[in-house]
């Protein structure tokens, strides 16, 4: 693993592990646009966007509530189509939600009448793969995400923290190129926030999918992420992109050096600046 | 006091006040004498109707109980059968696929308002004083509180679940075995518990005019020969059973929800 030991924004080139296959799992998004028909008019939600995650980069990206952060990424799932432009991953364009690419919600989004190890091997049993196949697979992500002896358990019997974790687990198991994450700890507590953080780049670390991932918070995103971008009041569009080039493997404590405050405090006065011009424009 | 409160069987309380209501009022003859019987009467003739010798002095309520029981209670199985048989999958198609709802559903509703009893002389005719029109009438009844939750749990069904499936590459047919069907699950065991309710009142209209057999047709039977003991014990007995078939539902509801009631207790 490339250790790079200069923190400070150098260039973007996410560190290139395990990537010897012709696998290369870009997310491309090219002139995007999102409108949606409402009762009574339309809704801009997307305008313009011009986005590309590299293999194997951890991308965040931030922006005002509502300004179309979750039509974004529902479009690179494939939930959603584009009024106008091209989604491409891989090279091809996203027609249909597909396992290649993992999808953590902010809610678990658990099917509530599995249990644990039903939920966890829903994608593999969908996809007709024998049991000797992911097994395995499933022993050691239960060990990964700290949920043995709770396989026989209903997600109704599992704190917030837990049933975030098994919806990380049965994701990958599917061991996905790209992982897409629309707010997944946003509603947990800041304690059990902290566990996922580490939890996530544990696996990130080990497996360098290419992962976008939305959330509010700032100081997760740089904790995590090779690259933050900004967007803007809705119609969103790309505001900024920042490099986040501290050195890996990271764990919390990196939240408190003063070059990661500082990067904070840089990101913050984008938000501000962007939440001030949504405030004006919505009394002019 | 809380503690003799709760050994106390407040449930029994009304149901005995209103027996002991009915007994003092029919010997302190506050009703027409003759025409309402009192308890022990209803009781005993109850009693020769179940465990009386069958065929004795020519009394068609000697004996006789088991076996009308086993009538009613086959038709109300067979029509509740293919109540379900044809209301849950077609609620899940309706509920489904919208296609299918534009065909079906306006009709459903268009006939749905038309009570069974209205059915009984259309059903008469078109397949005679046979066990077909008692279920034809039974099923009828059933099959709109099946279809109508069915359909109605299955467009309840969470957007972020059906997201998630197909995300774990589920299909259409997965989608609607794995995620539809156990999440309409509880709506549609509702609309099984209201059918049975239903069916249980459909066999009585069909058997007092349909078909000479089943708890419905002794019901008539007696009231015509002023047997009004018998006709209490006959509504008893329908009471039980759908009692019963009421309970069979709920306790199997139970075990396949468990992942439900663990919610509830969450
Ligand atoms: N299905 C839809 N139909 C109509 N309008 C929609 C739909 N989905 C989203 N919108 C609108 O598009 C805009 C962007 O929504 P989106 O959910 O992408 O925002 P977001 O950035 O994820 O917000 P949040 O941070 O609150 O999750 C909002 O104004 C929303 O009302
Ligand atoms: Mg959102």
């Amino acid at each position: 693993m490339p250790e790079r030991t200069e923190p400070g924004r150098v260039s973007l080139r996410p560190p290139t592990v395990d990537s010897g296959h012709a696998d290369h799992a870009t997310i491309r998004l090219h002139d995007v646009w999102k409108e949606f028909v409402k009762r009574g008019g339309r809704v801009e939600a997307l305008q313009a966007i011009d986005f590309v995650v590299e293999p194997n980069e951890f991308a965040a990206i931030l922006g005002p509530s509502g300004c179309g952060k979750s039509t974004l990424l529902n479009m690179v799932a494939g939930f959603d189509r584009p009024t106008r432009g091209r989604v491409l991953v891989a090279g091809e364009p996203v027609e249909a939600p597909d396992p290649r690419r993992g999808v953590v919600f902010q809610e678990p989004a658990l099917f509530p009448w599995y249990t644990v190890l039903d939920n966890i091997t829903f994608g593999p049993k969908t996809l007709g793969q024998s049991p000797s196949v992911y097994r395995p697979k499933v022993e050691t992500l239960l060990e990964q995400v700290g949920l043995q002896g709770f396989e026989g358990h209903y997600p109704a019997e599992l704190s917030g923290g837990m049933k975030q974790r098994v919806g990380i687990a049965r994701v990958l198991v599917m061991e996905p190129r790209v992982l897409l994450m629309d707010e997944p700890f946003g509603s947990l507590d800041a304690q059990t926030r902290s566990l996922m953080h580490e939890l996530l780049l544990s696996v990130w670390e080990r497996h360098h999918q290419t992962v976008l991932f939305i959330t509010h918070d700032i100081e997760e995103a740089l904790l995590l992420a090779d690259s933050v971008s900004v967007m803007t009041a809705r119609p969103g569009r790309i505001k900024e992109r920042l490099a986040v080039e501290f050195p890996r493997p990271r764990s919390v404590e990196l939240t408190t050096s003063p070059l990661f405050n500082e990067l904070k405090r840089e990101v913050l006065a984008l938000i501000r600046e962007e939440s001030r011009r949504a405030a004006t424009e919505k009394r002019a | 006091m809380s503690v003799i409160s709760q050994r106390v069987p407040w449930f029994a309380v009304l149901p005995l006040g209103l027996l002991a209501l009915w007994h003092v009022a029919v010997t302190q003859q506050w009703t027409p004498p003759g025409i309402i019987p009192s308890p022990a009467q209803v009781a005993e003739s109850w009693y020769t109707w179940i465990f009386g010798a069958p065929g004795k002095s020519l009394s068609p309520y000697s004996g006789t109980w088991v076996s009308n029981v086993l009538y009613s209670t086959r038709r109300v199985l067979q029509g509740f059968l293919i109540a379900a048989a044809i209301g849950i999958p077609l609620g899940l198609f309706i509920g489904w696929n919208r296609l299918v709802a534009n065909l079906v559903d306006p009709s459903i509703q268009l006939f749905r308002p038309v009570p069974i009893t209205a059915w009984l002389p259309f059903s008469i005719a078109v397949f005679g004083i046979y066990d077909a029109s008692a279920l034809f009438l039974i099923g009828l009844g059933a099959f709109y509180p099946i279809v109508l939750n069915t359909t109605h749990g299955v467009r309840d069904t969470n957007l972020l679940l059906l997201r998630a499936a197909r995300m774990l590459g589920a299909g259409q047919a997965t989608i609607l075995r794995k995620v539809v069907f156990p999440s309409a699950l509880p709506s549609i065991l509702t609309g099984l518990r209201l059918g049975i309710g239903v069916a249980w009142t459909a066999v009585i209209v069909a058997e007092m005019i349909a078909v000479k057999s089943g708890l419905g047709y002794v019901l008539w039977d007696a009231y015509y020969v002023s047997r009004m003991d018998i006709c209490v014990a006959t509504m008893f007995s329908v009471g039980m059973l759908g009692f019963l078939s009421d309970r069979v539902i709920y306790v199997f509801s139970r075990l396949v929800l468990r992942w439900r009631t663990l919610e509830a207790h969450a």
